[in-house]
């Protein structure tokens, strides 16, 4: 119970008074090591970055010192961890310990608080300044910069031009001095007392997302002066530069991907991005960051298009971009973070608003002592269960704010009760089925027998709920071609049994005992079993297969085991055997016969994963020799990865909008409930938001997102996501909180969805036409795109470029249906990743290792050199 | 008439045939009005020591609706080489090998020799105990098997896997859903037209599927009479109608189908009672795998005959050729038609009729078909003096050697004109074959009507027999007389009346269907133990002697042996189990009462390890329990309402309402002598 992590804590809660929704800025519970970071440097919007450490300002007092007093002074008093957090305390600095290498080398050691509050005051400045970034980004620092903030007009820091002609590249991405270059002299007037600032204005939040691309610019200045002779000193007005519009498309002058996630990289890169702002548009997905929970969900949970939604649906419809969130809900969190904290309120079960249902989270405001409380979501106002009540504190916060994660976080799980359960009754922990493919095209190609091999390695990797437990996980396996053959491998017996069903019209499961094991139990039998497989069909002639039976006769197995679980089919062919499921080659007549023939009908049998949660993995022409390295690393990791089963999502918001469209590896029975047998945590599911009244700007727009799943241990729980965006009826605060990677996934997902029923001509042209309006109507006054949007028109060149929405006929069908598939449920950092691949030189000299060789935009330019390049296009999909 | 006597013994013996009249009334209405029809018993594979095999190819007659064999009864022509067939009368050829045929010349053996193959099915849903017992059992049987003998392992619960055996590393099966109805029976493709023995172990009822007999929850008891009769039992017509096409499939594919049940409840022998029925195969009902009954009877199955080879037939077929004026109705026993019309099938069925051929699956040394003839000469076309009835039984079957093998049986009987010659027919009536004979007729019925409308009709058949060939007065019930011929005739008819194979009370369905299987298949002495049991008194008042299945047989001071075929039980009467309770027969003085004790046990002991199946084996005394046996099958010329008036000395009085003999002869004579009748 992570409760019991959870000691009194002084009343610093007070610090947000009057803050309202914004949660406090303690996101370190239980981990003193996050708790002592230094949490002025590290974050940069944060209040607390600007409480000067150790010394305490009169009045309410800012978290930030508390947390130092805290672990610091008062740590006798208080156990270290008040959750019971994964890294361990450690001493007197620990605090620091957890911060990645790059954090530590920028700030190499535990700096003094003095040092700490001058960093956040400097941090803060830059974002004041940036406000006002209408300066010409090549006069000097930023820090000098003075123009009045609140001018909200697009960051002109790296400014595009959006005729196509004239798109001006951002200065040059030599980013690593800006890591490295020591903060600023701190002046101008960034207010120490950070905690006036928010509710912050939509440039001010916009700006607490940008800042460290100013950073950078000291530095790079030069370069950018040299590549873009023109600075935008005014506005577009007053753009002059070699490149004139009219001119052919300068290479150069089209924004750089690089540039920008080299920028992001630099400036925010290494450092703690605290959730605390409502409304602050995140680092970008290629930017390493210690995200700490203030309140909101990480982004690696929910990463928005917009972080600031439009006021009304008027308005929507005029800014045309698409309100939507990726919601990766069991993303990996990297292990300097914080895992979710597991709250249980016992039998009594989740605290939930009577008439939405919404769970309890930062956004419920307590009432009438803490009586009551009233829902961020739907207003209404609930009784306080007695069990639950706590005093408020002279701020109106509960007195144990601090203490519970599901009052001050943006992400915990909360363990269900048996309502939560199917038919009432605690699930089973799943079981991984194994189904091999054993028809002679895969014995031959020696897959089978690296498939038997390997599962031994894996099978000692079974995911598990506790490191130090064994898994839960039971294995069982069946091999087949046109017959299923189903594998007794019970502990007792001295050689596993083999059991054939040759009716495959009505598939069932021979066994029951035996079928499903514990793999530490059974293990000689199960290795036995894997050594005379391929043996066992060593000699087999059959080349035809059955498919829908395979998954028929995994889903009774599951089904008569009770508990949920995973198939894992290693399939190599057309299912052409007289079966339920049948396939016939659809591809090119031409290539029967040849070698490229190679057709599985992916766009059939993919839809088995595709709306099971599941995930496909494809190998052209499988040989042993290219594909074998991918092909066992895909299994390890497809294994070994953390998944959830047997989930139900719902995606909650507050009044005025409401979720629409869902896209992702999932099965709709109703409009709300997102069902999925499986999610694991490369999966995401995009969803989309339209506005059904006004929103406000006070109150912003919330999300939450809970999924009730099962654990891989067999736990039945719920994983809560909350999210508050801003809201403006400025069109400007909208674009500028625009996140590109998360529309590109959003309109892949949509675009790829819709190749099923409309034309592609259709489709490309309504991306064309939605992005143009996009960048026009966002630089309708300036004709310069916003910083945000830069490289939209890039990447959406990308998106076209993809197989999916291109119809050639040297495309085969099933790599169209695959990648349209593999798209379908990325995350953001995965869709950023597939649709620019990265590009990397191979430094001819081995001693040029050390050092990662800087990423190249993805150009034909860079494609003639003689050197060797490296395109990591997406961990699924080695280029080749 | 002791010569009719020894007729039929020799008879029987040298031809495994006892027919119920031994001298034909020579036209169709005369031999209707005979009551019992003439009839044969009929053990093809009728052991015979003296009985060579003959390594060539039978003689037939050339007429293509003939075929009948050349036997002793044809008349030959040996000056030109013709042969009469006694059949058609159709003059033939001797094949040319007969001129120079001898020991070193024999035409080429009939095809190539099979192996036998044994299928065992199991079910496994049963106590490990009993499992593994059957499991010792079944090692036992495969150390009896010839090496060439091909097995075949499946077993079944919830599903159906049939064993590959001989993988190594790994146990190979293939697995079929118990519900599903499957087409194609692997191994019966596999194997046509071979002898198998499909054996099949059962540990209790089919829960599921086509074959199901009894619903899936304990809650739900299996049907009983009392539910069949009220149509209760929803699930009996389904299973027995899976059965019969699964027991007729393996019929045509010439396999035997063996039921080894053991459960303390029924296990479904109802429904699934034609496999074997049908087959030929054994029925074997036990308490569990682990008894003594079990493993003995199972071991019996593969008993050898003196050559070593195993005493089983298989793929059997049996053709009936008769002469002019017979033809056959039909067959009642462990057979399946083949539908083989031909000018000796009666239009008159009886039993399975309409055909000459008929295929036995699994024949043993004792299997007997009851066969029904109908007498079809004209009344106004009468047979000369000495003329001569002629049958001919071609039995067809797989030795166990994996021979084929024919056996030929030909027969022949007098013709009489019941008009004139009405004694001697009377005098050639076999009782105890048209005993049985009229037993298959009535429980075949039994299968199919209603329990009480056989019972009447046997009762009619009874009455009009007597009032055919008794002697009497009319409306004079004491002059009634009955011939020496036909005297024990109403007395296996009384016993018939209350054996379980018309009575079902106090039976459950299983036990009928056991009951019934195993008459339907034993020889004649074998029935008419199971209709009358046999009952042996031990005294010191003289030697063992059989006494009269009566209760006043049962006596304080005697031991009693009854062999009721299914059991045998030794009963001490009360004063005998007395002195064994004393402990008479431990002390040296008392020796001949110990060897009194002794004298039942070691009879016994010899009935049970010859029969088969293993008989239940009972020792009881006055008053115990198991007594019940006994008193259920004694003739209750005592019973607590007529004791006194019989004195009070001799035997036991029933708690019985059941009519005793005397009052069932009593009520015969009154009805036979009746005029109004």
């Amino acid at each position: 119970m992570s409760q019991q992590g959870y000691v009194a804590t002084p009343p610093y809660s007070q610090a947000q008074s009057g803050m309202g929704l914004t949660p406090p800025l303690y996101g370190h519970y239980g981990d003193p090591s996050h708790a002592g970071a230094p949490p002025g440097a590290m974050k940069p919007a944060g209040p607390m970055g600007a409480a000067p450490g150790g010394v305490l300002p009169p009045g309410p007092p800012p978290p930030g010192p508390h947390q130092f007093g805290q672990n610091g002074a008062h740590a006798q008093g208080h156990p270290p961890q008040r959750f019971p957090g994964p890294p361990p305390a450690s001493g007197a600095p620990p605090s620091y310990a957890p911060y990645p290498p790059a954090t530590q080398s920028s700030y190499p050691s535990p700096l003094p608080p003095a040092s700490v509050s001058q960093l956040g005051r400097q941090l803060d400045t830059m974002h004041i300044s940036y406000g006002s970034g209408m300066a010409p980004p090549g006069q000097g620092p930023p820090g000098s910069q003075s123009a009045p903030s609140g001018q909200g007009p697009p960051p002109p820091l790296q400014p595009s031009i959006l005729q196509p002609g004239s798109q001006v590249l951002p200065p040059p991405p030599t980013t690593l001095n800006g890591l490295g270059a020591p903060p600023m002299p701190p002046p101008g007037p960034a207010p120490p007392n950070a905690q006036l600032q928010p509710p912050p204005l939509p440039g001010q939040t916009l700006g607490s997302g940008y800042p460290p691309q100013q950073g950078n610019y000291g530095p790079q200045m030069p370069g950018a002066q040299l590549a873009y002779p023109g600075g935008f000193p005014g506005g577009p007005a007053q753009m002059a530069g070699p490149p004139p519009p009219q001119r052919k498309l300068d290479p150069d002058a089209v924004p750089s991907p690089i540039q920008v996630i080299e920028n992001d990289r630099a400036t925010r890169g290494g450092q703690v991005y605290a959730t605390s702002t409502r409304g602050q548009v995140p680092p970008l997905v290629t930017t390493d960051c210690v995200v700490q929970d203030q309140g909101n969900a990480s982004p690696r949970y929910i990463r928005c298009t917009t972080y600031c939604f439009p006021c009304t649906a008027d308005m929507a419809k005029q800014a045309q971009i698409p309100l939507a969130a990726v919601i990766t809900p069991f993303a990996t969190v990297p292990s300097n973070e914080t895992p979710l904290y597991l709250v249980n309120h016992g039998e009594a079960g989740p605290v939930r608003c009577n008439r939405c249902k919404a769970y309890m989270c930062p956004f419920m405001q307590f009432i009438e002592g803490g009586r009551r409380f009233q829902c961020g979501f739907c207003s209404c106002v609930n009784e306080v269960p007695p069990f639950y009540f706590q005093h408020l504190d002279h701020v109106g916060r509960r007195l144990d704010h601090g203490e519970r994660p599901e009052l001050s976080l943006g992400s915990y799980e909360y363990v269900a009760t048996l309502d939560y359960c199917r038919k009432n009754k605690p699930p089973n922990p799943p079981a991984f089925i194994f189904m091999i493919d054993v028809s002679y095209s895969n014995i031959k190609s020696g897959l089978v027998r690296l498939i038997c091999e390997e599962l031994k390695t894996v099978l000692e990797r079974l995911p598990r709920e506790e490191p130090e437990l064994p898994s839960a996980v039971r294995v069982g396996f069946v091999t087949y071609n046109k017959v299923l053959h189903f594998f007794n491998v019970k502990s007792n017996l001295a050689q596993p049994q083999m059991m054939v069903v040759t009716d495959v019209g009505e598939v069932f499961v021979p066994l029951l005992d035996g079928f499903l094991v514990n793999y530490q139990e059974s293990q000689s039998v199960i290795h036995n079993l894997l050594d005379q497989i391929p043996e066992m069909f060593a000699d087999s002639n059959e080349n035809e297969t059955v498919f829908a039976p395979v998954i028929q006769a995994g889903m009774e197995a599951l089904k008569a085991a009770d508990c949920p679980g995973k198939l894992l089919i290693f399939h190599s062919s057309l299912p052409t055997a007289e079966a339920p499921g049948k396939l016939r080659n659809r591809d090119d007549k031409k290539l029967i016969n040849t070698d490229k023939e190679k057709y599985v009908d992916v766009a059939s049998l993919g839809l088995v994963p595709q709306l099971t949660g599941g995930t496909l993995y494809k190998y052209n022409n499988f040989q042993m020799h290219l594909d074998s390295p991918q092909f066992l690393s895909d299994l390890r990791n497809d294994v070994e990865k953390k998944i959830g089963f047997d989930a139900i999502m719902r995606v909650r918001t507050s009044t005025g909008f409401r979720a629409t469209d869902f896209f992702g590896g999932i099965v709709m029975n109703n409009t709300t409930d997102v069902e999925m047998a499986a999610i694991d945590c490369d999966k995401a599911v995009t969803v989309e938001f339209r506005h059904d009244d006004k929103l406000s700007e006070d109150s912003g727009a919330l999300i939450q997102c809970a999924v009730l799943y099962t654990t891989i241990g067999g736990q039945r729980r719920l994983r809560i996501h909350n999210l508050a965006l801003s809201c403006s009826a400025q069109l400007a605060d909208l674009y500028k909180s625009c996140e590109t990677d998360a529309l590109i996934n959003f309109f892949a997902k949509s675009a790829f969805k819709a190749v099923l029923h409309q034309p592609l001509k259709l489709i490309r042209e309504i991306l064309v036409n939605q992005t143009s309006h996009m960048l026009a109507s966002a630089s309708l006054l300036q004709l310069i795109l916003p910083d945000s949007m830069k490289v939209l028109p890039v990447y959406m060149n990308s998106l076209l470029k993809s197989c999916v929405l291109l119809s050639r006929p040297d495309i085969p069908t099933d790599e169209r249906a695959f990648q349209r598939q593999l798209v379908m449920t990325m995350g953001v950092a995965d869709s950023q990743l597939f649709f620019y691949p990265q590009l990397l030189p191979i430094p001819r000299l081995a001693h040029q290792c050390s050092q990662r060789p800087a990423r190249l935009e993805i150009s034909y330019r860079f494609f003639p050199s003689p050197r060797v390049l490296e395109v990591n296009y997406c961990q699924q999909l080695p280029f080749r | 008439m002791t010569t009719y006597l020894e007729f039929i013994q020799q008879n029987e013996e040298r031809d495994g045939v006892r027919f119920s009249w031994n001298v034909w009334p020579s036209s169709r209405l005369e031999a209707t009005r005979m009551v019992v029809p003439v009839a044969a018993l009929f053990t093809p594979l009728k052991e015979r020591l003296d009985l060579p095999p003959i390594q060539y190819e039978p003689v037939l007659c050339s007429r293509t609706t003939c075929r009948a064999v050349l036997n002793p009864l044809c008349q030959v022509d040996y000056r030109a080489k013709l042969w009469a067939c006694n059949f058609c009368y159709q003059r033939n050829q001797f094949p040319p090998t007969y001129a120079g045929i001898s020991e070193l010349n024999q035409p080429i053996l009939r095809g190539p020799q099979m192996p036998l193959i044994f299928l065992y099915v199991v079910d496994t849903c049963m106590e490990d105990e009993d499992l593994q017992a059957l499991k010792e059992s079944m090692q036992m049987s495969l150390s009896l098997l010839p090496p060439t003998a091909l097995v075949g392992l499946i077993t079944f619960g919830r599903m159906v896997q049939v064993h590959e055996l001989g993988c190594e590393g790994i146990s190979k099966s293939y697995v079929f859903r118990g519900t599903k109805d499957l087409t194609a029976k692997q191994l019966q493709c596999t194997f046509p037209n071979t002898g198998a023995r499909i054996m099949m172990f059962i540990g209790g009822p089919a829960t599921q599927g086509p074959g199901m007999v009894v619903g899936d929850e304990l809650k739900t008891p299996i049907r009983s009479w009392h539910d069949i009769e009220k149509d209760n039992a929803k699930y009996v017509k389904k299973g027995t109608k899976h059965f019969e096409a699964l027991a007729n499939r393996a019929a045509t594919t010439g396999h035997v189908i063996d039921i080894y049940a053991c459960a303390l409840d029924q296990t479904g022998l109802l429904e699934m009672k034609c496999c074997p029925n049908l087959t030929g195969g054994y029925m074997v009902m036990g308490d569990s795998f682990n008894t003594s009954l079990f493993k003995q009877t199972f071991q019996r199955v593969f008993t050898k005959d003196m050559h070593g080879q195993f005493k089983m037939g298989f793929g059997g077929t049996l053709e009936i050729k008769t002469s002019r004026e017979i033809k056959v109705s039909g067959a009642i026993g462990p057979c399946v038609s083949l539908n083989s019309k031909g000018p000796c099938v009666s239009e008159n069925e009886i039993g399975t009729g309409g055909t000459c051929q008929w295929k036995i699956c699994g024949l043993s040394p004792t299997t007997t078909l009851a066969i029904y003839f109908e007498v079809v000469n004209q009344h106004n076309a009468p047979i000369p003096q000495g003329g001569r009835g002629a049958i001919q039984f071609v039995t067809q079957y797989q030795h166990s050697s994996g021979q084929r093998r024919i056996r030929v049986t030909t027969i022949a009987r007098n013709w009489a004109d019941a008009q004139t010659q009405i004694q001697s027919i009377a005098a050639s009536f076999d009782q105890e074959a048209a005993a049985i004979l009229m037993a298959r007729l009535a429980i075949y019925r039994a299968e199919t009507e209603e329990g009480p409308d056989v019972l009447r009709w046997l009762d009619r058949q009874l009455i009009r027999l007597c009032q055919k060939f008794g002697e009497y007065h009319k409306d004079d019930p004491s002059s009634f007389r009955f011939s020496e011929t036909f005297s024990l005739y109403p007395q296996f008819m009384f016993h018939l009346r209350r054996s379980p194979f018309l009575q079902v009370f106090n039976n459950s369905p299983d036990e009928s269907s056991y009951y019934r299987h195993h008459f339907m298949r034993q020889d004649l002495t074998q029935s008419l133990i199971m209709i009358q049991p046999i009952l042996y008194a031990y005294s010191f008042s003289g030697p063992p002697e059989p006494v009269l299945l009566d209760s006043s047989s049962i006596l304080a001071d005697r031991i009693l042996l009854m062999d009721t075929f299914f059991q045998i039980l030794i009963y001490h009467g009360e004063t005998i189990a007395q002195w064994r309770k004393s402990g008479y027969q431990d002390m040296p003085e008392y020796e001949n009462f110990r060897h009194l004790l002794q004298a039942p046990v070691d009879d016994a002991q010899e009935i049970l390890h010859s029969r088969f199946p293993m008989p239940r084996y009972i020792d009881t005394e006055h008053g115990g329990s198991q007594a019940r046996f006994l008193l259920s099958k004694v003739n209750p010329s005592q019973t607590h309402n007529n004791m006194y008036a019989w004195g009070q000395e001799s035997g036991a009085p029933i708690l019985t309402d059941d009519v005793s003999l005397q009052v069932f002869m009593d009520h015969l004579k009154k009805l036979a002598v009746s005029s109004a009748a």
